[in-house]
C-alpha cells in the first residue's frame, strides 16, 4: 500500500529502517535476555538526529509531528518494541512541555532531547491510579522557592534513565484531579529517587521504575502552564501520544508476519513447504489483513493528530485499541505457524508475542479507551437527537 | 584542520562480471555504493573533525553517477565534496588516478591530511594512496588501525603489520590509507541527508584542473589490462593410508618437504 509520505518521511522511515536492521537487529536478543538499556541504540538514534523528529525546529529539531514520529516508532518496533517504546516515551516525555512550556522552558530542556543528550520521560501512573489516573496522591506543595514534591509514581518508561521527566502531582490536594499540575523534575534533583528496575513479561530492554518524591524541591519555574490543569494535560497528552502505541503494535505485527511468512516459507513437513498449504496460508493472510489495517488506521489517526484538529480523543483510541489487538493476535499467530520453534527464546516469535501484551495495556488500557469511544458515541449521539 | 577523504564509487558486490571483449567490469543493474573501505577513511575524517575543527574534503574520480557517493558522503559528515569528471580521465590506472586525484588536491586549500581506504573492493591494488603521497611529496603511512595523536605539525598512528603493529610519527601534511578496524562507520543523519540533497558538488575537468589530457586517463597510464581471467582451479588431492602414526609421519614429511613447518 502506498501511503503517499513526502520526501522527509519517507527519508526518516528509511533511516529508522537501516538503524532498526543494522543496530537494534545483532543485539535485540541480548539486550532481551540481560534486561540491559539500549545505551548504545539510543546514541545511535541520537547521532542520526532520530530524537530532532519531533522537536519543533526553533529547539533544535526537525518540525516533525505525530505522523513522523509514528514512522520511527513503527520501523524500530518492527525488529525490537523494547528499543521503540524507549524512544517513544522520550517524545511522551517531552510533549507536555512543547504544548504548554513558556519559550524560556522550551529553550532550557528541548535542544538537549532534540540531540538525544537527555532522554525525556512522563510520570502520572501511581499504586493507586492506573485505569483511575484522576486518583493519584502525589503531591506538589507550593512552599518558598517553589513546589515540594512528596509520593511514589509506578511503572514509569525510561524511569532512571531518562533525564528530564513531565511528573503529574496535586498542587491543591483538597480538589482531587483537578488540582494537578504538570512539572519539570530533571534527575539527581536532592529528594528524587529511583525504585528497581521492575521486571517484565515484555519489552525488557526498556527501563521501567518507580519514582520516590521525598521532600522533593523543583523551581517554581518547572510548571507547565497554569496550575491546576495537569490532568487535562495527560489526558490531552495520551489523545495525542496514542497513535505512537498504534504504530509500535504496527511495527512489531509487520516483524512477527514478516518472520512467520519466512518460517512458512523454509519450513517443510510433508514434503511439502508450510506456506503451500491452504490452513497456513489463510492464517498469514488473515494476519496480514489486521496488519495493513491496523497501520492504515494509525496513519489516519496521527494524520488527524498533525491537521490540528481538536478533539482526537475517539480516533486516537481506536487506532490504538485497534492495533494493539491486531498485535496480539497477530503475534500469537505468529508463534503458532512457527511451531515448537517459534516457542523457543532462540527464534524472534517469541520475543514479539510477548512484547506485544503490553501493548493493550499501557497508554489506556483497550477497556479504558473502549469507554472513551463509547463517551463520544453517546455525546454525538445526544447533539444530533 | 582541513582533510581530504579520497573515495571511489564501486560496484555494490565481489561476485562482479568481466567483459572478456573489453577486459572491463560489467556494471549494469549493479547498484554502486562507497568503497566499503572508504567508508571508514570518511569516518575517521570526520572524527577528527568533530575532536579538532576544521573540516573535511571528500573527493572522487568518476562518471557524473559518483555524484551520488559524494551525496552519501555529505550524508555522513563530510562538508565540501569535489568530484573528478572528464571523458579525458576514463581508463585511468592506479597511476593517472594518484596523478589526478593529487592536482586536485594541491588546487584546495591547506591541507593538513589525506586519508583514503586501504584498497578498494573492484581494484583492490591499494596503490593510489602511497602514490599520491609520492606525487604530493609528503609522507605516507599505510593500514593505519588507529590515530593516537595528531596535533598541528605531525600525527602519531599505529599501522597494522603482518607481524602486529607498528607506531609511525610523520610531519603533516601526510597522506594515510586506513585498516577497517580504525573505526566504525556511523548511519548518516537526518540532517546530513537534507544537506546532502541540497549541497552544491563541485565538479572539475581537465581544464579547471590544468592537465594535460595526455596525462591523464588512459592517455597518462603506464599499464594498461590487457586480460582478466580466473584461475583454473586445479585440485590435487593427496590421500594418506596406513595406520594412524604412519599417515601422521607421511603428513610431518610432506609438509616439510614443502616447508611449510
Amino acid at each position: 500500500m502506498d501511503y503517499f509520505f513526502n520526501e522527509q518521511q519517507k527519508t526518516i522511515k528509511d533511516l529508522a529502517r537501516r538503524i532498526a536492521e543494522e543496530k537494534v537487529i545483532p543485539v535485540r536478543a541480548e539486550l532481551d535476555e540481560k534486561e540491559e538499556f539500549p545505551w548504545d541504540i539510543v546514541r545511535d538514534l541520537a547521532a542520526a538526529d532520530m530524537f530532532r523528529v519531533f522537536i519543533p525546529e526553533e529547539y533544535e529539531g526537525l518540525g516533525g509531528g505525530c505522523m513522523e514520529l509514528c514512522l520511527v516508532v513503527e520501523e524500530l518496533s518492527r525488529v525490537c518494541s523494547g528499543v521503540a517504546v524507549t524512544y517513544a516515551a522520550s517524545a511522551l516525555g517531552s510533549m507536555t512541555l512543547m504544548e504548554y512550556g513558556t519559550e524560556e522552558q522550551k529553550r532550557r530542556f528541548l535542544p538537549d532531547i532534540a540531540s538525544g543528550k537527555k532522554l525525556a520521560a512522563f510520570a502520572i501512573t501511581e499504586p493507586t491510579a492506573g485505569s483511575d489516573a484522576g486518583n493519584i496522591k502525589t503531591t506538589a506543595e507550593k512552599v518558598a522557592g517553589g513546589y515540594l514534591l512528596n509520593g511514589t509514581k509506578q511503572f514509569i518508561t525510561n524511569g532512571g534513565e531518562a533525564e528530564i521527566y513531565t511528573v503529574i502531582a496535586l498542587t491543591d490536594k483538597a480538589r482531587g484531579a483537578r488540582g494537578a499540575s504538570a512539572i519539570i523534575v530533571e534527575k539527581d534533583t536532592p529528594g528524587f529517587v529511583f525504585g528497581k528496575k521492575e521486571k517484565k513479561l515484555g519489552i525488557r530492554t526498556s527501563a521501567t521504575r518507580e519514582l520516590a518524591f521525598r521532600n522533593c524541591l523543583v523551581p517554581e519555574s518547572n510548571l507547565l502552564g497554569r496550575p491546576g490543569l495537569g490532568f487535562i494535560q495527560a489526558m490531552r497528552l495520551f489523545d495525542r501520544s496514542r497513535p505512537g502505541i498504534g504504530a509500535q503494535a504496527v511495527g512489531l505485527a509487520q516483524g512477527a508476519l514478516e518472520a512467520a511468512t519466512d518460517y512458512a516459507q523454509e519450513r517443510v513437513q510433508f514434503n511439502q513447504p508450510l506456506i503451500t498449504m491452504p490452513v497456513i496460508q489463510h492464517m498469514l493472510a488473515d494476519m496480514a489483513i489486521q496488519v495493513e489495517a491496523s497501520r492504515a488506521l494509525v496513519y489516519a489517526a496521527a494524520r488527524y493528530v498533525d491537521s490540528g484538529a481538536r478533539n482526537v480523543t475517539e480516533e486516537s483510541a481506536m487506532a490504538k485499541v485497534f492495533a494493539s489487538d491486531a498485535a496480539m493476535k497477530v503475534t500469537v499467530d505468529a508463534v503458532q505457524i512457527c511451531g515448537g520453534a517459534g516457542y523457543m527464546r532462540d527464534y524472534t516469535v517469541e520475543k514479539m508475542m510477548r512484547d506485544a501484551k503490553i501493548l493493550q495495556i499501557y497508554e489506556g488500557t483497550n477497556q479504558i479507551l473502549r469507554n472513551a469511544i463509547a463517551i463520544s458515541l453517546r455525546k454525538r449521539r445526544a447533539r444530533t437527537a | 584542520m582541513n582533510i581530504v577523504a579520497c573515495l571511489k564509487q564501486v560496484p555494490g558486490t565481489t561476485e562482479v562480471k568481466i567483459d572478456p571483449k573489453t577486459n572491463t567490469l560489467i556494471r549494469q543493474g549493479i547498484e554502486n555504493i562507497i568503497n566499503p573501505f572508504d567508508t571508514y577513511a570518511l569516518e575517521e575524517a570526520v572524527r577528527l573533525k568533530d575532536k579538532h575543527g576544521g573540516k573535511v574534503t571528500v573527493v572522487t574520480m568518476g562518471p557524473p553517477q559518483a555524484d551520488a557517493a559524494l551525496r552519501e558522503a555529505i550524508s555522513l559528515g563530510a562538508d565540501e565534496a569535489l568530484l573528478l569528471s572528464d571523458r579525458a580521465f576514463a581508463g585511468a590506472d592506479t597511476w593517472a588516478t594518484a596523478f589526478t586525484l593529487s592536482r586536485a588536491i594541491v588546487k584546495l586549500e591547506k591541507i593538513d591530511l589525506v586519508i583514503c581506504g586501504r584498497q578498494t573492493i573492484d581494484g583492490d591494488t591499494g596503490q593510489v594512496g602511497p602514490e599520491m603521497a609520492e606525487m604530493l611529496t609528503m609522507p605516507f603511512v599505510a593500514y593505519v588501525s588507529r590515530i593516537e595523536e595528531i596535533k598541528e605539525a605531525y600525527l602519531r598512528v599505529s599501522r597494522m603489520t603482518e607481524e602486529g603493529h607498528e607506531t609511525i610519527e610523520a610531519t603533516l601534511p601526510a597522506v594515510i590509507t586506513v585498516a577497517k578496524e580504525i573505526n566504525v562507520p556511523r548511519v548518516p543523519s537526518l540532517r546530513g541527508i537534507m544537506r546532502s540533497k541540497s549541497a552544491k558538488i563541485l565538479t572539475w575537468g581537465i581544464q579547471e584542473l590544468g592537465v594535460d589530457k595526455d596525462s591523464v586517463g588512459l592517455a597518462g597510464s603506464s599499464t594498461q589490462v590487457i586480460k582478466i581471467f580466473f584461475p583454473q582451479r586445479i585440485h590435487k588431492a593427496e590421500i594418506f593410508s596406513g595406520d594412524l602414526e604412519k599417515q601422521a609421519d607421511a603428513l610431518i614429511d610432506r609438509l616439510k618437504s614443502a616447508r611449510i613447518c
